[in-house]
């Protein structure tokens, strides 16, 4: 099984932009996406803010190709996939055995809880085409046809920590000589059943979310997608561009402590870390910059934390949650992290943990409270935890 | 009281699906979390929407919620002091 | 590296759980819906947790739990399933009350039971498992996508794993279904599936686990060879050439596979391409098919897996499944063909260990 799998381009959506120099650009600015909800019809407009992404399912078609009545989410993946592939140089090698690998967590739901308006008051009514991506393999299937990807499609849900299980999964694919290129990632639109769903989980913020802040309220939601291109080291020769870095660690970690939360003394957060240092070789000492799961929930910023003072102290690098910019993006989170973990690589950037007013009094270390550039960063580690105990840390280190 | 508290029962039983457990067989004053009925905080939350749906009371937190229903009693008691106040 | 199956566990529409037969009897179903038969619960998940689980959570962790002890494990080394539907029953009740309640107040137990990695972190939580744990929603190769995952992870210092596959049926999703025109309009017993000519199939549910090894034991079922995928061909010729391409990398052709477990459903159109392949690539192979049985469902190749690994075990073909001629000679060699509405194909080679 060959070691090396490399970065060869990234793409993004979210709603601080619709494509890497737009989201780039924000997060120098430390300017968020989180606002009052203008896209999606919902009775929580006014009261629950959302980083929705700035454009109408009528642009979004334009932008993606897709007709209109498509899913949302199918549109969002294929606008950061597309971006991806495009600048991964890949299309200029023939032969290749290419995949997509992508996470989702409510498939076309968006168009489903609008079948069901018509549906619950009469099980003959409601479009059946609404229905049409309902299932989280259809998205992936659509946005791989469109892209011309016919070798491997595969698609992954487990909740928060889905495009890191979908990254994985991708390099593993490519360390078994199964594909050479695989596009890997994840989406997650805003829909009325998860803002519904978080919310009677009493945990989302009413305000602007304040991840690893003593005062904390809870998250906020966000939707988008981001992926990165995931090469074998021949094909990373036969590009005419470097790659931005390689994947050089990974864990899959179970908290197996409750259904919603993390346990904690971070169990599950600790085992993903530590399992992602040891495939990489590194020490945590080597680690330059964290990207945070720091969702701004009590329990995750608790049990994150707790995990990152068990492992790292008493060096601690740099960090930050740029769900702060992004809101909670779930299924899309690890793949949308992913792509700034890699800038972070590449641009030699920091971000900030923005409106972080009060640090946790019950841990040793701050987040970084402003964006720093000119920093050598040689290896990033990028943590997304989800509901079900499913735990998954990536690392990306410089070549 | 013991009115409510008997109609609580029923709702509690049924609101967490409780198939194997009969309503009277709930103590007024058992605890319901940890070693009592052995509810978690899952049901903190089906709680909160019990409290909402059936008797119109707002719980913010889930550790608000933690207090209000340690027993089927401080339930009923709490009901009973919020319906009085918003009447 | 070999893969081995050390124990397979299924609740399907036939008497198939803890059952020390094998198919010895079919149960018959009439009307467009298989339900699953299941067992009684309580001996197997305490009954304080089984009060929030909707079926296909308690089928799938019964199942998963049988496959374990079997194996005789207390946990396995990770737990990967595949669904196409996930956690229908959570799914349907949480939109419901969204409508009905015009968006609140609404059951956070139903919202964090409809995801799809419910089932796979459920059998974590109650076994404390910390294991590698994925699941994949692709629709009707989840099931495949499932097993290569722990077929990788095999050979990657991982053993014991637990792979499923699952899917259910609930009043709402059937009755869309029906609207789709995917099943018979007219009621048919499942045992005249084949015989009927009418358009659409018959539904199904089922949850189907298996421990898979890289070390050998005298109790193993069976070996998975090689599992293989393929999506939306343009013709038979694609479809053939696809088949043909899969026998060269197994080194295997129609004279030395000694049983197909083919996936027809009863719907004349979707099924005509079994009868060609059967003139063609697989010609003159016996074969059995299994969908009269569990229906017609995503991941029914789970359950086809589970019939394939216990023929070899037991080098019988049980009457049951009606197979063509009789088989004499040692069940070596079992190819599973399955394609879902012409979408996804798979073939699933399963061999003597």
């Amino acid at each position: 099984m060959s070691a090396a799998v490399f970065v060869a381009g990234a793409g993004i959506i979210s709603g601080i932009g619709n494509n890497v120099p737009e989201c780039l650009s924000a997060l120098e600015n430390s300017t968020t996406g989180i606002d009052r909800i203008s896209y999606l019809r919902t009775n929580h407009q006014g009261i629950l803010p959302a980083s929705e992404v700035r454009l109408s399912n009528a642009e979004l078609a334009l932008l993606s190709g897709f007709s209109p009545p498509t899913s949302r989410n199918v549109m969002l993946s294929m606008v950061a996939a597309k971006e991806a592939w495009d600048n991964s140089g890949i299309n200029s090698i023939q032969g290749l055995r290419t995949g997509f690998v992508s996470a989702t967590t409510i498939g076309g739901m968006d168009k489903t809880e609008n079948f069901f308006i018509d549906f619950v008051a009469d099980r003959k009514k409601g479009r059946l085409r609404d229905l049409a991506y309902h299932e989280c393999g259809n998205v992936s299937q659509a946005v791989a046809e469109k892209l011309g990807i016919k070798h491997h499609v595969s698609t992954i849900s487990t909740a928060c920590s889905s495009s890191a299980n979908a990254i994985m999964y991708g390099a593993r694919l490519i360390k078994h000589n199964m594909l050479d290129a695989v596009i890997a990632g994840g989406t997650d639109a805003l829909a009325r059943f998860t803002l519904n769903g978080f919310n009677t989980l009493l945990i989302l913020d009413e305000q602007y979310c304040q991840p690893f802040d003593e005062n904390r309220r809870g998250l906020n939601l966000g939707e988008g997608a981001g992926y990165i291109v995931l090469v074998s080291e021949r094909v990373a020769k036969a590009l005419k561009k470097e790659p931005d870095c390689s994947l050089t660690g990974y864990c899959n970690f179970n908290d197996a402590y409750h259904q919603t939360a993390s346990s904690p003394d971070g169990d599950g957060p600790y085992g993903a870390m530590t399992g992602a240092l040891r495939m990489s070789g590194l020490q945590p000492k080597d680690i330059d910059y964290i990207n945070l799961h720091g969702t701004g929930t009590s329990n995750n910023d608790s049990s994150e934390g707790a995990a990152i003072k068990r492992l790292f102290e008493p060096h601690y690098p740099k960090m930050s949650s740029t769900k702060t910019f992004t809101g909670h993006t779930l299924g899309a989170s690890a793949g949308i992290e992913a792509v700034f973990s890699i800038l972070s690589i590449k641009e030699g950037i920091v971000y900030p943990n923005l409106r972080l007013q009060t640090p946790m009094a019950e841990l040793p270390f701050v987040p970084e409270t402003s964006f720093s550039r000119d920093q050598n960063i040689k290896n990033v580690l990028s943590n997304s935890f989800g509901f079900g105990g499913n735990c998954s840390s990536l690392i990306f280190s410089k070549n | 009281m013991d009115k409510l508290i008997s109609e609580l029962k029923e709702q509690i039983a049924a609101q967490l699906k409780m198939k194997n457990i009969k309503p009277e067989d709930i103590g007024d004053d058992e605890p319901l979390f940890g070693a009592g009925l052995g509810l978690d905080s899952l049901d903190v939350l089906e709680l909160i929407v019990l409290l909402k749906q059936k008797y119109k009371l707002r719980v913010a937190s889930a550790e608000d919620g933690q207090k209000v229903f340690r027993s089927v009693r401080t339930m009923a008691e709490y009901i009973t002091a919020n319906q009085v106040q918003t009447a | 590296m070999k893969v081995y199956i050390r124990s397979a566990a299924c609740i399907s529409p036939q008497k198939t759980f803890e059952n020390s037969s094998f198919l010895d009897e079919v149960v018959e179903h009439t009307g467009n819906r298989l339900n699953c038969i299941e067992p009684d619960y309580h001996d197997i998940i305490d009954p304080k947790l089984t009060r929030r689980m909707s079926r296909v959570i308690k089928m799938s962790v019964a199942s998963a739990f049988a496959c374990l002890k079997q194996a005789g494990l207390d946990k396995p080394g990770a737990i990967v399933t595949g669904t196409a539907y996930g956690c229908l029953e959570d799914t349907g009740t949480f939109l419901t009350n969204m409508v009905e309640q015009d968006e609140e107040p609404l059951s956070p137990v139903a919202f964090v039971q409809s995801t799809h990695n419910t089932i796979g972190a459920q059998i974590a939580l109650l076994l404390k498992c910390n294991g590698y744990n994925n699941t994949f929603v692709n629709g009707s190769i989840s099931f495949e996508n499932a097993l290569l995952d722990a077929m990788m992870m095999l050979t990657e210092n991982v053993d014991n794993i637990l792979v499923g596959g699952m899917d259910e049926i609930t009043d709402m999703s059937h009755a869309i279904l029906i609207r789709t025109g995917l099943y018979k309009r007219t009621s048919i017993s499942n045992f005249d599936l084949f015989k009927s000519t009418s358009k659409g199939t018959i539904g199904g549910e089922g949850a189907s686990f298996f421990v898979l090894t890289n070390t050998t034991s005298e109790n193993d079922l069976a070996c998975i060879d090689a599992v293989s995928t393929f999506h939306k061909p343009g013709d038979m010729v694609e479809t053939t050439r696809h088949i043909e391409s899969f026998f060269e990398a197994q080194d295997i052709n129609n004279t030395n596979i000694d049983l197909l477990i083919l996936g027809n459903n009863g719907d004349a159109k979707n099924d005509e391409i079994y009868s060609q392949l059967k003139q063609s690539v697989f010609n003159g192979v016996a074969s059995v098919n299994y969908k009269n049985l569990c229906g017609e469902y995503p991941v029914s190749t789970a359950f086809a897996s589970w019939i394939g690994a216990n023929i070899i075990k037991s080098n019988h073909i049980p009457e049951s499944l009606n197979p063509e001629r009789s088989k004499k000679a040692p069940i070596r060699r079992v190819l599973i063909y399955n394609h879902y509405q012409n979408i996804h194909h798979s073939l699933i080679l399963l061999s003597s260990c």
